[in-house]
């Protein structure tokens, strides 16, 4: 498989990454180059396989469902870019 | 006398609680190493304050006699680490000037122990590279040159830093992190020992996270003995990481020395690759003799699925990291982008704040996590790790107690040399590394040899999960009979 340039445009968007017009060409050729680099994958046998979901099967921890840390506000705005009264301020988003 | 540089983290610590050194003494000998070593690039941010105050600390503690198994032993932490207080970047634009209000666990453990901080080190950005040359901060010098050359080479990566800064004596040992052989690559280009321990065994919490079901933090150290110190005090069960395990850690020092005799040591023959140099190929015989007349008993294995381990890695990898850096949106923390609209603004902070290679993998992990391509790349990607760890489990339960691999491909290359054309060009320096991580098993590099140039060269011995032990133990016997390298002059100084 590989991407078009318009694929590349797409994904750059739902990664939220601008991408100038000058780099389509290049980074199409880059992630087909990744692209062709994994495709000997579609040969293998994974008929019956479970895929892999933890490197190590141990059972989910799970702790009670209590306040166990909080009050912090100064310290979680601390490194924001812009802060209004323990708010993160971003642009306008509702009309 | 020898400089107080020039002692093993073991030795230092001896002579710390002999009193025939002081922890400040020791940490302003470093500090002064540090500045010296600045053409290394070693360090993002050196804390020489933070160092000498930890460091007097330390001897007050040890004239009361409470020392911690650490005490006064100055590290340093790859910057990928938070430290409280300290700023934390993970080699990116994108969260220069971050400073984290808590302590990752793994350093905090460290702390306790009585460790002192030297700085934090430089990496490639976000732990994504094998050269250290994706680091916003500029790429690090390995120690390390050619015969007759004065060539810049790289220390390998992404734990770049933490390698080139104990290998050129600037701090006795330093935190790293693996994701695909971050640790073991560039401790195998620097001619120190590295370790990722299996899955679960360190806490990742406080890490910034790279792809969080293959990234795993260890030590890399002078020694064999070293590193198996510092993993003692680095490993532990930690609540706050869900993936991190239970169970108890092990001495892993008293593991050092102890006899392999009659253990069986797996050779798998999918790691002869066509094309490989004769001198790993040599490297690798020399290593297989070494076990033998220690008493090991050797076998052939086969690990079939070795060839899709790399590939499928491009896709759990870049998958996991596409989500995890989602978090980078110029709200919270780090860089901000002015745009027009909230969309505009993120799209803009995370072009500026993105290095290239990093915006190459949330790319890739876009695209195998889209609609209509999830099953087919990543589903599939996660089947082939449930047959690669297959092999692994195969080989084990015939009675193989560890195995034994090259480390790396070559020798380390030079500065701008490799993957400018092609990604995947660099990609291939995990090839013998990445399986480990696919399998969550751990694997530790050590000094075996130097290449035809006289660059060091490093053998990796993958154990059973939570059998760190068993690769001190073998790791330790390839130490004490591979032949001395000597140190690069320190031309940087």
């Amino acid at each position: 498989m590989s991407v078009d340039q318009a694929t590349v445009r797409r994904i750059a968007h739902l990664a939220r990454i601008k991408v100038n017009e000058d780099d389509v060409p290049h980074l199409q050729g880059e992630l087909n180059a990744i692209l062709a680099f994994v495709e000997e994958l579609a040969s293998v046998n994974v008929e019956g396989v479970e895929p892999m979901t933890s490197a190590m099967p141990v059972p989910m921890k799970k702790r009670a469902d209590i306040v166990t840390d909080g009050d912090m506000a100064d310290a979680i705005v601390a490194n924001a870019p812009a802060v209004e009264d323990h708010f993160f301020v971003v642009p306008k988003v509702v009309e | 006398m020898t400089e107080l540089t020039d002692l093993s983290l073991a030795d230092a610590r001896r002579a710390l609680l002999n009193k025939e050194v002081s922890a400040v003494d020791l940490a302003k000998a470093q500090i002064a190493a540090i500045e010296q070593a600045r053409a290394l690039n070693a360090f993002i941010k050196e804390t020489p304050e933070v160092a000498l105050a930890m460091a007097a600390d330390s001897d007050a503690r040890i004239a009361r006699g409470e020392a911690g198994p650490l005490e006064g032993v100055p590290l340093g932490i790859k910057d990928l680490y938070c430290t409280a207080g300290v700023q934390t970047t993970a080699a990116s634009h994108i969260l220069e000037g971050f400073t984290p209000a808590y302590e990752s666990t793994v350093s905090a453990n460290l702390w306790r122990d009585g460790a002192v901080m030297l700085g934090k080190l430089n990496l490639d950005e976000f732990a994504m590279g094998s050269s250290n040359e994706t680091s916003y901060f500029g790429p690090v010098i390995s120690p390390w040159r050619r015969v007759g050359s004065d060539a810049a080479l790289v220390p390998g990566g992404s734990s770049g830093g933490s390698a080139a800064a104990v290998a050129a004596r600037l701090c006795f040992g330093a935190t790293a992190t693996d994701t695909g052989g971050s640790i073991r690559q560039p401790a195998a280009f620097t001619g120190t020992v590295g370790i990722k321990p299996t899955y679960g065994r360190c806490s990742r919490w406080g890490i910034v996270a790279f792809a969080s079901s293959l990234d795993q933090a260890g030590p890399i150290a002078r020694t064999v003995r070293d590193a198996a110190i510092l993993l003692r005090s680095m490993a532990g069960h930690d609540p706050k990481d869900t993936t991190s395990v239970d169970l108890p850690v092990p001495d892993y020092e008293a593991a050092v020395g102890r006899s392999i005799k009659g253990m069986k040591i797996g050779i798998p023959k999918e790691y002869r690759l066509d094309g490989m140099p004769a001198e790993i190929e040599s490297l690798w015989s020399q290593g297989v003799e070494w076990l033998k007349a220690a008493g090991a008993t050797i076998v052939d294995i086969s690990l079939p699925h070795t060839r899709y381990a790399l590939p499928a890695y491009y896709i759990v990898a870049p998958a996991e990291a596409s989500s995890n850096l989602a978090r980078y949106d110029g709200v919270r923390f780090g860089l901000r982008v002015p745009g027009k609209d909230i969309a505009d603004m993120y799209e803009s902070t995370r072009a500026a704040g993105f290095g290239k290679e990093v915006r190459r993998r949330i790319l890739i992990g876009t695209y195998v996590l889209s609609a209509g391509y999830y099953d087919a790349y990543y589903v599939r990607a996660q089947k082939i790790r449930t047959l690669i760890k297959g092999d692994f489990e195969s080989a084990f339960a015939a009675g193989v107690d560890a195995i034994l691999t090259p480390a790396t491909p070559s020798a380390a290359f030079g500065v701008g040399e490799k993957g400018s054309a092609d990604p995947v060009e660099m990609y291939l320096n995990d090839i013998f590394t990445v399986t480990v991580n696919m399998a969550g098993l751990p694997g530790i590099a050590v000094p075996a040899g130097t290449s035809s140039e006289g660059l060091p060269l490093g053998l990796q011995l993958i154990g059973r999960a939570f059998d760190e032990e068993t690769l001190f133990a073998a790791a330790e016997v390839i130490e004490q009979s591979a032949p001395k390298v000597s140190l690069p002059a320190r031309w940087w100084a």
